[in-house]
């Protein structure tokens, strides 16, 4: 086996995957986070756009999300702003994630116990100190496996970015493959790499999850 | 007890998922007063506590303290920090240790620096008999010391009333008595208490006043040696005889 062509090019395709994935999953949060709040805000149009959103998100494929963001939206704005790949690519990854991160934030706010909410508004807390204080930090705790998850799951996903020519590592896999045209070892190499990325992340949402946890509680949440 | 009411309901009606729970209540809270609610369960006891802070706001009447209206909107908050309220479930915030559950709101609402609220919150947990457990998170701790942490959690906001919903109702029996005890000492250190409890011994020695509510209605009160041991009406005879 010729290292030399993997030692050229994994190591940027790398980076770009985790990138991907980082910048992503940031947006995704921020965003999901935003919505989730907005799926249990007390005033209603609030509530139902976000419920739209969600919705009509998660009604279509990531796949067509990424090409219609990148050469849909692209081509409309050309005139104003074109986007790099990347911009684009992470712009769909975090809009489709956001939807479903927002989901799991809506359910993290609605398992928390009522007294929680009502022993804060009872010290005179407001509404947004006591989302900011008690309930989103006791939510964020109960629903870190579930972040986990989906960053594991967004991880994989950014392969899909290879259509819109960005050298991450799937991309880089059927350049690789085109060069050498070995497709079996290529192939094998790529997949062990994503193992490489999922693996480590998965551990390490659990060394947080165990740092977070609350003494004198179970670990399940 | 001076004359003016540090609380004044008039008129207090609630409606609950289709049933009328309070239907018509008038009350005077006197300053330094520890006023006692007994009534069957479905009577409207947690209900009337929850509307003074407006946990539950109700349907009609209103409500005064020290003199002013109270409106659920902006000022809402301001009256909420001057009434402490403690549950029967103790909703001590999970996440927090005991010494932050006594400083969030003094720090977030009141706007005490960490070291004065600090401080305020250890004279607290000495006071209640659990200065050596500061660090310990609510779910390490008993019934009775977290209802303990959670009666100081309220008094860190130096309120003028103290309300009380059922507290000992999820206790066990032998760990009733350290809660009754931290309650004891702040009736005689002149608090504004309202009390909603099964506890008849405690009604009779601590409180001052003691209200009967049944279906919606205050339907007796008077000094507990009068409400507790000469009942006039059948349905406290036969409340009371549950007890007895």
């Amino acid at each position: 086996m010729d290292l030399k062509p993997y030692l050229e090019s994994l190591p940027s395709a790398i980076a770009n995957t985790a990138l991907l994935t980082v910048c992503s999953l940031a947006v995704g949060i921020v965003l999901g986070l935003v919505i989730g709040l907005a799926r249990v805000s007390s005033i209603k149009p609030l509530r139902m756009a976000a419920a739209v959103y969600v919705e009509v998100v998660r009604a279509i494929p990531l796949f067509v999300q990424i090409l219609y963001l990148y050469y849909g939206i692209g081509y409309l704005i050309r005139k104003i702003y074109i986007p790099s790949p990347f911009v684009s690519a992470t712009a769909a990854f975090g809009l489709c994630y956001a939807a479903y991160i927002a989901e799991i934030f809506r359910a993290g706010f609605q398992s928390l116990d009522r007294g929680q909410s009502e022993a804060a508004r009872a010290l005179g807390l407001t509404r947004p100190q006591a989302m900011r204080w008690v309930l989103l930090p006791q939510a964020f705790r109960n629903i870190l496996p579930a972040l986990g998850n989906e960053g594991v799951a967004l991880l994989k996903d950014t392969s899909l970015a290879s259509v819109v020519t960005i050298t991450e590592l799937t991309q880089v896999g059927g350049q690789l493959t085109n060069r050498i045209y070995k497709p079996f070892e290529v192939w094998t190499v790529i997949a062990l790499c994503y193992l490489a990325l999922t693996l480590p992340l998965s551990w390490a949402v659990r060394k947080l999850e165990a740092r977070l946890r609350v003494r004198g509680t179970s670990h399940t949440a | 007890m001076s004359a003016a009411p540090l609380i004044r309901l008039k008129g207090l009606r609630k409606t609950l998922g289709g049933k009328e729970i309070l239907k018509g209540i008038d009350l005077d809270v006197a300053k330094g007063e520890v006023l006692c609610v007994i009534g069957p369960s479905g009577s409207g006891k947690s209900t009337l506590i929850r509307c003074i802070n407006f946990l539950e706001v109700p349907d009609q009447g209103t409500i005064e303290f020290d003199g002013v209206l109270v409106r659920p909107d902006g000022s809402l908050d301001r009256h909420r920090s001057r009434v402490g309220m403690v549950f029967q479930r103790f909703n001590l915030f999970s996440h927090l240790s005991v010494v932050e559950n006594l400083t969030l709101a003094p720090t977030k609402v009141l706007g005490l620096s960490p070291g004065q609220a600090l401080q305020r919150a250890r004279a607290l947990l000495d006071r209640v008999g659990l200065a050596d457990r500061e660090n310990a998170y609510p779910a390490e701790l008993s019934g009775g010391q977290q209802q303990r942490v959670a009666i100081a959690r309220a008094l860190a906001m130096q309120p003028q009333v103290m309300l009380f919903d059922e507290v000992t109702s999820a206790l066990d029996p032998e760990l009733v008595g350290e809660v009754l005890e931290v309650m004891k000492g702040l009736a005689r250190e002149g608090m504004t208490m309202l009390v909603v409890t099964h506890q008849m011994k405690f009604a009779r020695e601590v409180g001052h006043r003691v209200i009967f509510l049944e279906g919606g209605v205050i339907a007796e009160e008077g000094k507990p040696g009068d409400v507790l041991e000469r009942p006039k009406g059948a349905r406290l005879k036969e409340f009371l005889g549950h007890f007895s």
